[in-house]
């Protein structure tokens, strides 16, 4: 089976942010003074072939702690669906 | 003979050749290290140069610390090898756990170029051995990413230990404690975010950088003597 | 051939909709004998455009000078090449990357710096610096700041990244720029003599290889049409679509490998894709081989399915090259780019030029899909003689001169508004790559030794400066561009350099409007008469024409891109600052020649302070006295270039140079007056030395403030010696004043004309750029 995997990294709590802060800093004047806690992250997505949706979540969660989040500055999440079938939306 | 120096290269490191011309002017022979070789036999000193390894994709030193090359840079320096981390070279280290801590982004969110002052802090590195601490240096820095972080326990380690060997007298990046350089507890492995190469001549600026680029062919030529 | 031509009813329009006229139809018949199909006319779509064909520039740029002893490469490759002497030549190229810079700023300048420094490398010259000039509206709106900020912001990611040190430039801000901002890129590279190549097919049977990227549909028709049309007020978003994306890490390995194969001599010719993709590189360089190629759209890997042959010709995918390799060499051409991680592909082979008439011959998985003359695309687009008229009221703007504009209150709050400091910008710039800057970004010039990986050992330096002044030029453009020059040599001389070479990029607006075509051809004919004067070949340029916002034409705005050299650089040249003690002497002529009656001695038409703190835009130009210019430039470069190549002193350079710091010569500082006039100079030089400066006997506002060309300001702790060397070499000296305290002082012939404090001064210069930029 193939699964789509999305993986979310955003720096941990206490880790200065200053993207997330800038943001923030901006919001007031556009008229978004009710927003607060801005954190900026970026998140990953691809494809996995699995035998089920826990083996697709594994790989996905290992792929995430190796590479694509740093622990010691970052946290990340995954999510897994199954994927659309071949030449589905990308 | 002349302590021998590797210089690490990475697709898209930059500051190789200027490191490798630095540690020539200090009398050590110097050459390159291409990322997949395996074998490091014959060096007595590694070098982590500048540049944006894999383009700093994913995050700076991400993708680098995988290359083949890291494995026996870790055997190196747990054998007690000088290795050098100059700003991506440090991200470098710090992403393959050599060193603890991370680089983020720096706090202006902006690139910054500029020469920058910092103070020797503790002696006990290859990089700073015989460096009166408290002196102060004029070094460019010259990075996006560059504001050291740590938690509040590894920050205590490398307080308590003398293991913060260089901190900015201005702090221009955000780094958490001013720290420009660290090293690790056996004072073999440092990594900066200052580039001491390109202060290796008065002409184009700056020549404080040779005491560390000295101490640092020091300490390779105490390891060529053993 | 196997495809039928569609006929002309089918598509009535197609060729206008791809920019050509009736006319140039009428001629692509007759080349073919036979109408083109659609992949034949979108190749003459993009090789004809303006922006690849220089079809309404052409006929007036032969008229610049473009020989000289030095020069190895001139105008028509890549870039412009110089002999610099040691084994060691110099290439030079500057470009403009205006319109997509309009549309993606960060996108837009990054894929500008990309692009200047590919051809650089094509002629087998490691790219060593970049500059450049950027023109934008006064950043005190929105927009503007997004612009300053994304151009800014690409040209530090890539370039960085890329690892090519961005050494110096040029920021202006005008109004003429709101909708149209100007981003001009200049590359300077240096190569081992016998590593010359050039962009040029040869050896039938031969293989056309593409390196870098895979090709999407990215910048199709983007460069070539956008840059050949203005922009309607909602160009933006129409436009978007063709925004190239650029990637340094891509372009870092194709350096390296590009070097590494011509080091090794396994490439016959190289070219770059740039403007209309494979289209060009094919053609050109076929053309200039006076060969053949057959090329095979299927072999080009791609980035997305579904692309038909005419988009994989036209595609301006970036970081991608054209290398022609023999077979014999392929199996090691591989190995080399499989080392850096670049993709190599043949796509193509080189045929015959039977007759001089080499084809390009396109195939789709074998099939011939379009056949044409090489040369008809990359030579022979027309050449047009637009019409062109100077502007009805010349005459009536030449008088509404602002020379006896009223006196200001207070001169010094006036010289404050004047002073920018653009360290905001460069701070953000790498500018010490390969350990070369002597002089970085701040200087009247960058000046950088001659060196870099793989080049014969060398004492010399390289100095190099972007000049450009729409102010002068839009009042008068043929004397203006001269004055450009003039004080693009200016700079030179202050870091000891005479000058050897000329770039231009020549931005101008609507060439359908005759009163463009006449400021073009006037810049023309005033930059070839001053580049005559000075003995300065030409050896490289660009145009870029419709710099338009709604019918709107930016002012005239040639950038020069001026390379000089220095025998010997051993040590650091006199800052442009002030020390304590030194006496400030002005070297060149206080008062305009002439100046009697009706002529006034300090005209103010064209200078900053006229136009921004007057709005008075208009007037009769300072007139250049080009043999005291040359006089006073040789005996600047001559004293700087004792101090900076003294034996005694200090360590050579390249040895441990802890000893090595400014020279001994006769000068402590020097700086060219230029932009703002006296008082910037004085202040710049106070700010930079963190001294003061007291000077006496200034005649009044209209002497601060004028940009009366050929003078520098110098300071020195041997005044008579230096006024005798001046006096020998014909150049008018006098002091005006002493450096030292902490304030700035003016003194006129009845009242104080400026009395500030160095922290007045440096407030208003230090926080000047970055507090406008980061307003929100």
């Amino acid at each position: 089976m193939r699964y789509a995997a999305r993986v979310e990294v955003r720096l941990r709590p206490g880790i200065a942010d200053p993207e997330g802060a800038t943001i923030e800093r901006a919001l007031p004047a556009l008229g978004f003074d009710d927003v607060r806690e801005v954190r900026a992250g970026r998140s990953f997505r691809f494809e996995v072939d699995a035998e089920d949706e826990d083996g697709a979540r594994r790989r996905a969660e290992e792929l995430a702690h190796r590479l694509l989040a740093n622990p010691v500055i970052e946290d990340s999440d995954v999510e897994v669906r199954e994927a659309a079938p071949a030449g589905g939306s990308r | 003979m002349s302590a021998r120096i590797g210089v690490v290269v990475f697709p898209g490191t930059n500051c190789e050749h200027d490191t490798v011309l630095a540690f020539e002017r200090v009398g050590a022979a110097a050459s390159l290290v291409w990322h997949t070789d395996e074998r490091l036999d014959g060096f007595d000193a590694l070098v982590l140069p500048g540049g944006f390894a894999h383009g700093d994709y994913l995050r700076p030193g991400a993708i680098a610390r995988f290359s083949p090359v890291m494995g026996a840079v870790a055997r190196f320096a747990a054998g007690g090898g000088p290795v050098l981390g100059i700003c991506n070279g440090f991200q470098v280290l710090t992403e393959a756990g050599l060193l603890p801590g991370a680089l983020v982004k720096n706090r202006g969110l902006r690139f910054v170029c500029a020469p920058a002052r910092v103070r020797v802090d503790s002696d006990r590195s290859v990089l700073t051995a015989r460096i009166e601490p408290g002196t102060e240096l004029q070094i460019p820095v010259n990075h996006y990413s560059g504001s050291y972080v740590c938690d509040a326990r590894t920050l205590a380690e490398l307080r308590d230990a003398g293991r913060v060997v260089l901190r900015y007298v201005e702090n221009p990046n955000g780094s958490v404690d001013d720290i420009a350089g660290i090293t690790s507890p056996e004072g073999n492995v440092v990594g900066l975010m200052p580039h001491p190469e390109r202060a290796s001549d008065a002409l184009v600026g700056s020549a404080d950088g040779l005491p560390l680029l000295r101490a640092m062919v020091a300490a390779a030529a105490a390891v060529r003597a053993a | 051939m196997s495809t039928v031509p569609p006929s002309p009813e089918e598509r009535p329009a197609l060729h206008r909709a791809l920019g050509l006229t009736d006319d140039e139809l009428a001629r692509i018949v007759e080349v073919l004998g036979r109408q083109p199909n659609e992949l034949e006319l979108a190749l003459y779509g993009v090789m004809w455009s303006e922006h690849c064909s220089y079809k309404s520039s052409r006929r007036h740029l032969r008229r610049l000078p473009t020989a000289g002893d030095r020069v190895l490469v001139g105008p028509g490759e890549n870039a412009g090449v110089i002999d610099a002497g040691d084994g060691i030549a110099v290439a030079i190229r500057i470009e403009s990357h205006n319109h997509p810079s309009a549309i993606e700023p960060h996108q837009g300048a990054a894929t500008g710096v990309g692009g200047i420094l590919r051809d650089v490398f094509t002629m087998g010259a490691r790219p060593l610096a970049v500059m450049d000039a950027l023109f934008f509206g006064p950043p005190d709106d929105a927009r503007q700041r997004w612009l300053v900020e994304g151009v800014v912001s690409g040209i530090s990611s890539y370039g960085n990244s890329v690892g090519v040190p961005t050494v110096g430039g040029e920021l202006t801000f005008d109004p003429c720029y709101a909708g149209n901002p100007l981003v001009n890129v200049l590359c300077l590279g240096a190569l081992p003599v016998e590593r010359l190549v050039l962009g040029r097919a040869s050896g039938r049977g031969n293989l056309a290889v593409l390196l870098g990227s895979a090709t999407g549909r990215d910048g199709i028709g983007g460069v070539s049409v956008l840059a050949s049309a203005g922009f309607s007020g909602d160009a933006g978003d129409a436009k978007r679509p063709s925004v190239q994306v650029g990637d340094p890490f891509e372009e870092k390995r194709l350096i390296e490998a590009c070097l590494a194969l011509l080091d090794a001599g396994l490439v016959v010719g190289i070219q770059d894709l740039g403007g209309a993709g494979l289209a060009c590189a094919t053609s050109e360089t076929a053309a200039r081989g006076g060969v053949g190629m057959d090329v095979d759209v299927s072999s080009v890997p791609r980035r997305e399915p579904g692309m038909v042959p005419w988009e994989v010709m036209t595609s301006e995918s970036q970081e991608r090259m054209l290398a022609i390799v023999t077979p014999e060499a392929w199996p090691a051409v591989e190995a080399v780019c499989r080392r850096w991680e670049v993709r190599a592909s043949v796509v193509g082979t080189v045929s015959d030029g039977g007759e001089g008439e080499g084809r390009l011959r396109v195939r789709d998985a074998g099939a011939v899909v379009g056949e044409v003359p090489a040369a008809s695309l990359a030579l022979d687009a027309p050449v047009y003689d637009r019409p062109m008229r100077a502007p009805a009221d010349l005459e009536s703007l030449r008088a509404d001169d602002p020379t006896t504009t009223e006196a200001p209150g207070d001169c010094g709050s006036e010289l404050c508004s004047l002073l920018l400091d653009p360290s905001w910008v460069y701070r953000q710039y790498d500018h010490q790559l390969f350990l070369n800057t002597v002089v970085g970004p701040g200087g009247d010039a960058a000046l950088l030794r001659l060196a870099g990986p793989g080049l014969p050992p060398s004492e010399r330096g390289v100095a190099v400066t972007t000049d450009s002044a729409p102010r002068w030029c839009a009042v008068d453009p043929r004397l203006g561009v001269a004055l450009v020059l003039a004080e693009a040599i200016s700079n030179l001389a202050c870091v000891g350099a005479s000058p050897a070479a000329v770039v231009n990029c020549l931005n101008f607006g609507n060439p359908e409007h005759p009163e463009v075509m006449w400021q073009l051809s006037e810049t023309v004919d005033g930059l070839a008469d001053a580049c005559r004067a000075f003995d300065l070949p030409v050896i490289g340029g660009n145009v870029s024409l419709y710099n338009e916002t709604t019918g709107a034409d930016i002012s005239p705005t040639p950038v020069l891109g001026v390379l000089g050299l220095v025998e010997r650089l051993r040590h650091r040249p006199p800052p442009p600052a002030t020390s304590a003690g030194s006496t400030v002497v002005l070297l060149g002529a206080r008062r305009a020649a002439g100046a009697l009656g009706s002529v006034p001695g300090h005209p103010l038409a064209g200078s900053r302070w006229a136009v921004e703190c007057r709005g008075r835009r208009h007037g009769t130009l300072p007139s250049l006295d080009l043999e005291a210019h040359a006089r006073l430039t040789r005996l600047v470069a001559s004293l700087v270039a004792e101090a900076v190549g003294e034996t005694v002193g200090g360590t050579v350079a390249g040895a441990v140079g802890e000893a090595v710091g400014g020279g001994h010569g006769l000068l402590d500082g020097v700086h060219d007056v230029s932009g703002g006039g006296l008082a910037v100079a004085l202040a710049e030089m106070a700010v930079a030395g963190g001294v003061g400066v007291e000077v006496r006997g200034i005649e009044g506002h209209a002497e601060l403030f004028t940009e009366l060309p050929s003078r520098v300001l110098v300071t020195t702790g041997r005044p008579g010696e230096l006024l005798a060397r001046a006096h020998a070499a014909g150049v008018p000296a006098e002091v005006l004043g002493t450096a030292g305290g902490d304030r700035l002082v003016v003194s006129g012939p009845a009242s104080t004309l400026v009395d500030l404090s160095m922290a007045e001064l440096s407030e208003a210069m230090a926080g000047s750029l970055a507090k406008r930029l980061e307003a929100a």
